[in-house]
């Protein structure tokens, strides 16, 4: 165990320093002298060396990186071209937000996907199956820009049950969630689908029905335990599609999460906080996945011993 | 196309009207002052936009738009993604861990979010589009690629080439990519329609195609403005992306039914 928490530890840790090295890197992509885009093309030649100075862009690159290493150690991102506060605050304020739509977008997506998924797989080949594997492909092939807007249009404006954008309260959050919970549901409904089959033709199934059990029994303490650990491996992957999902659907319905702050920042060309918000989610995502991965070991024995054979 | 179904037909048509659809004689950019906002009606099918536009022939020209640019973007990441992965795999060693490094290094950028950021770094714009698809897209063929190769290096008809003193560059093209070419056909599927749907959402966020050409993601985009008033604007591109993301997912599900291939091949999300 000591052993698969040392491998995934250090690979997790080479991949971060990677994302860290690929975000700084944004910002010499920008064409042309980013000073001049930032600041326009009137602006005074001593403010252009001000913020060259400022963001470090007249040394080495190789420095640079350093220097931006150095600073994040100590949780410092920059500030912000616009509002001139720290990046790391503007990140710190908005991150419960979009913490908060994520969670509860995956219980919406699981209370839609469990229940998509066991009535498809216990009944493979009829018509339920068809209907809720239907219902699934629909969710894939359904963007969340376009979701959004219809649930508007249905719940916020035709009906006016729910707030139609801003966070206030829970109501303003059920139209988001869903939107963000629906593409995971799909892929989520169909892993569930899929493993549960491949369970439900194990030997203990067929003991446990054999002993009397009821079928509902059978499949909720027996089949479903077991079908869990690629489900588990599954919804951390997933949840980087929740992560950046998250940015379009934060735009569409002005929730004021990372993803919006994300967009806005982008449109006011301000840098360092875009790379803030793109390194502070990819990370995040990366440590879920490592922690995914190494829950899943701790689960399941056979991937333990694998690893240490 | 027998095999197909409608999915197939509807693929069809959608690359059929988006070519065909130039040669209409319609001005997408033709404003009708009067027709502001017109519902669908037997003169207009679609109606119009905002600024008094058909929105028939500005769903064609987002229908290229997309057409152009998901085709783009699935070959140039299908040919980096194939020659990396296959290469890396076959030549293993330092070489492999590099690639399998810089893979899981891109992987960790969740969704489109690194495509978010490139567009908006590189400026709106369709080619800067092209770019950022491509730098994400190429990694899931890679990864393929690598992962089909790995499982084929030790065949026997490989080794045989090996030991007749093949050069490496014709195993891998003749004995090793042609093996391997119906999972990545099937992975070039799904990414169509992930493309498709990524085009669409970075025009939406106002990172892609700019005014006046169309796309149908800016259209939902300036559609969702006037949604109470002209609902249409939002769901004439909006059921034509998913009807058409719907039948690519749909192929590629047959297709791997008719190839009969076990792989993981994701979904294309969003």
């Amino acid at each position: 165990m000591l052993r698969l928490l040392l491998t995934r530890l250090s690979s997790t840790v080479i991949v971060i320093f990677g994302v860290i090295s690929l975000v700084f890197l944004l910002i010499h992509l920008v064409p042309g002298d980013p000073v001049d885009v930032m600041l326009g093309e009137n602006a005074q030649m001593a403010d252009r060396e001000a913020l060259r100075e400022a963001l470090g862009l007249n040394r080495p690159i190789g420095q640079q990186l350093i220097t931006y290493i150095g600073n994040l150690l100590q949780g410092d991102l920059g500030q912000s071209l616009h509002s001139r506060t720290s990046v790391s605050s503007m990140i710190l304020e908005r991150f419960p937000a979009t913490l908060q739509l994520a969670l509860v977008s995956l219980l919406v997506s699981c209370l839609i996907a469990f229940p998509l998924g066991i009535v498809a797989a216990l009944n493979r080949g009829k018509a339920w199956d068809k209907v809720a594997m239907g219902v699934s492909l629909l969710g894939v092939s359904i963007p969340n820009f376009l979701l959004g807007p219809m649930l508007i249009l249905l719940f916020s404006l035709s009906l006016g049950w729910l707030p139609v954008s801003g966070k206030s309260g829970f109501a303003s959050m059920v139209l988001p969630a869903i939107t963000l919970g629906t593409a995971l549901a799909a892929v989520l409904s169909r892993m569930i689908r899929s493993t549960l089959l491949e369970v439900l033709n194990e030997d203990y199934i067929r003991t446990a029905r054999a002993k009397g059990l009821s079928y509902i029994r059978v499949v909720i303490f027996h089949a479903l335990p077991n079908a869990m650990l690629p489900i588990i491996t599954l919804l951390g992957l997933q949840l980087g599609v929740l992560l950046g999902g998250a940015v379009i659907t934060e735009t569409v319905f002005s929730w004021p999460g990372i993803g919006k702050l994300t967009i806005d920042a982008i449109t006011k060309r301000d840098y360092p906080v875009v790379q803030g918000c793109v390194l502070l989610i990819s990370i995040s995502y990366v440590i879920v996945n490592a922690f995914t991965d190494i829950i899943y070991g701790w689960i399941d024995p056979r991937i333990r011993q694998g690893d240490r054979s | 196309m027998r095999h197909f179904g409608w999915a197939g037909w509807i693929l069809f048509v959608w690359i059929f009207v988006s070519i065909a659809g130039q040669l209409l004689p319609v001005d997408i950019n033709q404003i009708h002052l009067p027709s502001i906002l017109n519902a669908p009606d037997w003169q207009n099918w679609l109606g119009y936009d905002d600024l008094g536009r058909p929105v028939l022939g500005r769903l064609l020209a987002g229908s290229l738009t997309s057409l152009i640019v998901s085709f783009t973007v699935v070959t140039v990441s299908v040919v980096l993604g194939t020659i990396l992965g296959t290469l890396s795999a076959y030549q293993g060693g330092m070489t492999d861990l590099i690639v399998v490094r810089v893979i899981d290094i891109f992987l960790a950028f969740p969704g489109i979010l690194l495509a978010i950021a490139l567009a908006g770094i590189l400026g709106p714009g369709i080619d800067n589009v092209v770019i950022a698809l491509s730098v994400v897209g190429w990694v899931g063929f890679a990864r393929l690629a690598r992962a089909q190769t790995l499982s084929l290096k030790h065949r026997e008809h490989v080794l045989a080439a090996q030991a007749l003193g093949t050069k490496k560059r014709k195993i891998i093209l003749r004995h090793l990519i042609p093996l391997i070419s119906a999972p990545l056909l099937i992975e070039a599927t799904f990414g169509i329609a992930a493309v498709i749907i990524a085009e669409a959402g970075l025009s939406f966020l106002g990172l892609g195609v700019q005014a006046p050409d169309a796309s149908w993601g800016s259209m939902i985009r300036d559609g969702a403005r006037y949604m109470l008033v002209a609902p249409h604007l939002v769901i004439v591109p909006g059921l034509a992306l998913m009807v058409v993301v719907l039948s690519v997912n749909l192929l590629g599900d047959r297709l791997r039914d008719v190839m009969d291939v076990k792989t993981n091949v994701q979904k294309g999300s969003h």
